[in-house]
């Protein structure tokens, strides 16, 4: 896909985009773009969160101890400028959702970047080599699938957190957290990769290449993946969901990210203590802001599975 | 036959070996249990002791040989943290992680089938778009926030159901149970929505795909044509040719849900072999961890092995399949 808009001039790309069938069926599809709209606006508010949120929530000098537990503006005790009220500490929640949203969304796409990093490499190599090489990175795959991917998460989230020295433990957190949801999920697109590897490494126009001597490492990169990509664009849409998910999850059990540097996960950690004080919002909004963002990306996800699908045309 | 039975056993061995390998990682990776183990007094010759005693004197190979007999014979060692057999903590949770999964994959039969029959056949009506969405949304809400938002309705709220703990068992001697009381039938209440919330989406989803294909069958057609009527139609003849996938997918899932269950047991505090994981998880209690990476995984592997297996007796074809490249069931 990349390739595709670099090369070519940006009017005519545009402009043939627009007239695919992918953006006709996008412009008729209601759920598709509501679901576009609601995500990019997430998406945004989240990426601005310094600039838009009322507050800094983890600057201690904006927080003010009288003004904690504040409910929601449209309750009788709700107080300017806390929309979504305040949690015990005096912090606003909806500074702490927006600050949470970008930690959970920048921590879904890195985990999606690297998985499709890792998967993509080993689908190419096992494909495009096949034999023992094919063998023994695929069942490594087996193995990763047979054990349920969640304990392998946690499990490589406390491990390495327990080998670094706990001065270290915070700031790296979040690459922890990648690179546990990463190992995890690597092999669904190593194996859709490897599939089409090797139905495209017997065509003619691999063989051309690989007698006029291009080697192989650029046979897989230039030639063999930009073929495969439809399938991966898919599954990294639907996997984005679920690797936001992930992340909140191991948050949310305390394995993710620390409560110095909140996800919306470890939001709504914080937030189950007050459960039973009544203070309904410190976890209800988080929970929300959290299911919006990934019904939206699955919304979008599923609209893709059909639009590609060959079969459903 | 034998040799597909051969090459599945062999496989699941296999895995098992692998998790075995992990398990046993896990204690090389977080450092020396002996430091652990003893406070910062200790003398060298304890050091020495306990290092003989842990059999951690020995080479790696030998190490690993030792923790996998070990493991084939259920002795998992002692918990770092309350100093107990960690395969009797294991045992004695068991029964709590099990009734949630057996009720939670019952409500996922028991809502999802009808739902997903009801979107198959009456697929345009509002309410069939309406819980086509509810099933997205079931998909993107995680099982924490579900069971989070449940409390705060039903128990913090209403003040029906209890938000925590398995309520009074019945001690069986060799299993507890909280089936038998009126309190531990109202404690699986809610936990048990929360974990199943993901399995009813996804028997839906399922029997929804399988019944619009049944539906385009010609048995369906012939059905209709001697006038037979709907209702006869779409149980009787579709949805039992719809039910052998859920079935599979039900057996498969049940893995799945052991281990999903420890995010549903923190949440409410249910005393399952999950809620002991995420707290060895917090005290960094190795052996615990690793006997329940192993539990589950040999539950996992039994599950999956013994599905294609019985999809091999069923279907012959897959034993050809096996014998020449990788046979996987659903």
């Amino acid at each position: 896909m990349r390739s595709e808009t670099t090369t070519l001039p940006a009017p005519s790309a545009l402009s043939r985009f627009l007239a695919s069938d992918i953006a006709y069926s996008f412009r008729r599809s209601p759920l598709a773009v509501t679901a576009s709209i609601a995500l990019l606006l997430l998406v945004v508010s989240a990426i601005f969160s310094p600039l838009i949120a009322p507050q800094n929530p983890y600057d201690l000098k904006q927080l003010f101890i009288d003004k904690a537990e504040l409910p929601p503006i449209w309750s009788a005790d709700g107080e300017m400028p806390y929309l979504l009220g305040t949690d015990p500490q005096g912090r606003d929640v909806l500074s702490a959702i927006l600050y949470g949203a970008r930690i959970s969304l920048i921590i879904g796409v890195a985990s999606v970047g690297l998985s499709m990093l890792i998967g993509v490499s080993i689908g190419l190599l096992a494909g495009y080599f096949g034999g023992i090489i094919d063998n023994f990175l695929m069942r490594i795959g087996d193995t990763v699938l047979s054990i349920p991917t969640l304990l392998v998460a946690i499990l490589v989230s406390a491990l390495f957190r327990e080998a670094l020295p706990p001065a270290l433990r915070e700031p790296f957190a979040a690459i922890i957290l990648v690179v546990a949801i990463s190992l995890t999920s690597w092999v669904q697109y190593a194996r859709t990769v490897r599939a089409s590897t090797m139905v495209e490494r017997r065509k003619e126009y691999v063989l051309a290449a690989r007698i006029i001597g291009v080697r192989p490492s650029r046979i897989m990169r230039r030639h063999i993946l930009p073929n495969t990509l439809t399938p991966i664009l898919v599954a990294a849409t639907l996997n984005l969901g679920l690797a936001i998910l992930s992340e909140a999850t191991l948050s949310f059990l305390g394995v993710g990210m620390p409560i110095t540097q909140p996800s919306l996960g470890t939001l709504i950690r914080i937030g189950n203590q007050y459960l039973f004080s009544g203070s309904w919002w410190v976890v209800v909004f988080p929970a929300a802001e959290l299911g919006l963002i990934v019904l939206a990306v699955n919304l979008i996800g599923d609209w893709l599975r059909d639009v590609l699908n060959p079969k459903l045309r | 036959m034998l040799i597909f039975l051969i090459k599945r056993i062999a496989n699941a061995a296999g895995v098992m070996l692998a998790v075995a390998f992990i398990a046993f990682m896990t204690f090389k990776f977080v450092g020396d249990p002996v430091e652990l183990m003893l406070n910062e007094q200790a003398s060298q010759a304890q050091r020495d002791e306990l290092r003989a005693r842990l059999g951690l004197d020995r080479g790696f190979v030998l190490q690993f040989a030792t923790f996998v007999g070990n493991a084939a014979k259920g002795d998992f060692g002692i918990s770092f943290r309350n100093q107990r057999d960690v395969s009797s903590l294991i045992a004695e949770r068991f029964p709590a992680t099990f009734e949630l999964v057996i009720v939670a994959t019952v409500l996922s039969l028991v809502i999802g089938i009808p739902f997903g029959v009801y979107t198959a056949i009456r697929r345009r009506t509002p309410l069939a778009e309406l819980l086509q969405f509810v099933s997205v949304l079931g998909v993107s809400l995680p099982s924490f926030a579900v069971g989070i938002l449940l409390i705060l309705v039903f128990s913090v709220t209403l003040g029906w159901l209890p938000a925590f703990g398995r309520g009074e068992v019945v001690d069986l001697g060799w299993w507890t149970t909280g089936f038998l009381t009126a309190s531990g039938r109202q404690a699986l209440i809610l936990p048990g929505i929360t974990l199943s919330m993901f399995q009813i989406t996804l028997v839906m989803r399922l029997v929804r795909a399988e019944m619009l294909e049944v539906m385009r069958a010609d048995f369906i057609r012939f059905a209709r044509a001697r006038g037979l009527r709907d209702r006869s139609i779409h149980f009787r003849h579709a949805l039992r040719n719809c039910l052998m996938p859920v079935i599979t997918v039900t057996g498969l899932q049940i893995g799945n849900l052991i281990a999903f269950a420890l995010v549903t047991e923190t949440v409410f505090q249910w005393p399952g072999m999950g809620l002991l994981f995420v707290q060895a998880v917090t005290y960094v209690d190795i052996p615990v961890m690793a006997a329940y990476l192993m539990v589950v995984a040999l539950i996992f592997v039994t599950v999956n092995t013994v599905v294609d297996l019985l999809y091999a007796i069923v279907d012959p074809r897959l034993r050809q399949d096996a014998l020449t490249g990788g046979a996987h069931a659903v």
